[in-house]
């Protein structure tokens, strides 16, 4: 089975039951999905799957098999922050950090489909991330400055 | 141990993969099944999963509403009342993004809520389509769920009239706010259909109701009649003590929300 994962071609030897988190993780050192739950509960494992933002915990490596796959490795670096890292690093939207690569990822994902998204859409986005330092309001903040808020 | 995982590209070759079922554990969305495998509670010999079945579509034409069992829950949630109303409060947009229908009707009981869309399917009137045993069979939605048989849904369809819908629910607010009742109301032409979520393991139909009703009853009065429809559980979201006492509100409010 094959990945592009941040747009690099992978060749894979796990099995097609696999969790995708796994993978990334495990096999190809992609270590920004965390492992939280691992049940679907928690968000912290989220990246895109062909754009959409996706429960890697959930989603078995053979029903993806060929997609494009990002992290938020692919996203942006601490030499280049995309945006919304931008927005979350200044506005002080993370703390210990374990739940911030599925925000940022879930938020770039929204924001892709809805470029100035009012708070019920941003709570309706995150709402399956859960975070258990920082709180919502610093984050729900952060998404609305990356969305060009006037904070 | 290695389990052997097939990928059918059809829903043709879904249903000859499936067989008779003996054996093959079905993986659609996944959001029940995988957790269940990674932590070993489920360790499958075989393995069928959907992903690239076909059996994804929604499909309007010939006077019905036909939604293939391999259609995220996302796709419903702009669509029918009162499915849409289940739908939308399903998880959370990701969960909803790869949880599915037959996923949905498919699950069994557990300690967190699943099967949040039978009740308003079965107030559809809906018939599910399946494979296994002695081939294909429609029944409807509530013999299906009585049936308890491992069948391969193939689909689920509706007929596509004008209805008035209600939809009246009960949540617990959490991280995911868990749906503890729901109560699903449809009149289509003459008759009234009503179903319950979170009234016990499945989805139920409320002959109690629906009876009452059709005598002219008032809705407070018909409403009432749902305690004889219903065996609610104790389970991590309420009681079934507090469920007896909320739910004959919840079937009225869903009640006065139907065109006459
Ligand atoms: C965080 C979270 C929140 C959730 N919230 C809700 C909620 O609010 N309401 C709710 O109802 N559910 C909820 N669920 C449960 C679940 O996501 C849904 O019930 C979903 O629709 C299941 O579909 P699936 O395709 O993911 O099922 P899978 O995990 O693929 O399968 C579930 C079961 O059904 C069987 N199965 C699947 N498809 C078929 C088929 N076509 N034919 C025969 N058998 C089949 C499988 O073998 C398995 O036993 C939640 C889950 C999570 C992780
Ligand atoms: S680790 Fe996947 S949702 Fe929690
Ligand atoms: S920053 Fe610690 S969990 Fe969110």
């Amino acid at each position: 089975m094959k990945l592009n994962v941040n747009g690099v071609e992978h060749a894979l030897e796990s099995g097609a039951l696999t969790p995708l988190l796994h993978v990334l993780r495990e096999e190809l050192g992609v270590t920004s999905p965390k492992a939280g739950c691992q049940s679907g509960g928690c968000g912290a494992c989220t990246v895109l799957v062909d754009g959409e933002p996706r429960r890697s915990c959930l989603t078995p490596l053979g029903a993806v098999d060929g997609a494009e796959v990002t992290t938020i490795e692919g996203i942006g670096d601490a030499h280049d922050l995309h945006p919304v890292q931008e927005a979350f690093h200044t506005l002080h939207a993370a703390q210990c950090g374990f739940c911030t690569p599925g925000m940022i990822v879930a938020t770039v994902a929204l924001l892709k489909r809805l470029p100035q998204p009012g708070r019920r859409e941003i709570e309706r986005a995150l709402s399956g991330h859960i975070c258990r330092c920082t709180g919502y309001v610093k984050i729900v903040e952060a998404v609305e400055a990356a969305a060009g808020g006037s904070r | 141990m290695a389990s052997e995982v097939l990928l059918p590209t059809s829903p043709a070759e879904a249903a000859s993969a499936f067989g008779d079922g003996s054996g093959v554990t079905v993986v659609a969305g996944g959001t029940i099944a995988l957790p269940d495998i990674t932590h070993g509670r489920m360790h499958p010999a075989r393995v069928l999963m959907l992903a690239r079945s076909g059996l994804d579509r929604i499909e309007r034409s010939g006077g019905a509403v036909t939604i293939g069992a391999a259609t995220p829950v996302a796709a419903l949630v702009d669509g029918d009342e009162p499915l849409a109303s289940a739908a939308a409060h399903v998880g959370d947009d990701e969960i909803r993004g790869q949880a599915t229908v037959g996923g949905n009707l498919c699950a069994s009981a557990g300690e967190t809520p699943r099967g949040d869309l039978q009740a308003p399917l079965i107030a559809l009137g809906a018939r599910v389509r399946s494979a296994g045993a002695g081939g294909e069979r429609v029944e409807s939605l509530e013999d299906f769920l009585a049936a308890d048989s491992s069948r391969l849904v193939l689909d689920v369809t509706y007929d596509d009239t004008p209805r008035s819908a209600g939809y009246a629910a009960a949540w617990r607010p959490h991280a995911h706010h868990y749906t503890i009742l729901a109560v699903a109301a449809v009149r289509e032409g003459g008759e009234t259909r009503v179903a319950v979520t979170g009234g016990g393991p499945t989805g139920r139909r409320c002959p109690s109701v629906e009876a009452a009703l059709a005598g002219g009853a008032s809705t407070r009065d018909a409403a009432a009649t749902v305690l004889d429809d219903v065996d609610p559980a104790d389970d991590a979201l309420a009681s079934a003590w507090y469920r007896r006492r909320v739910l004959p509100g919840l079937v009225q409010k869903a009640l006065d929300s139907l065109a006459g």
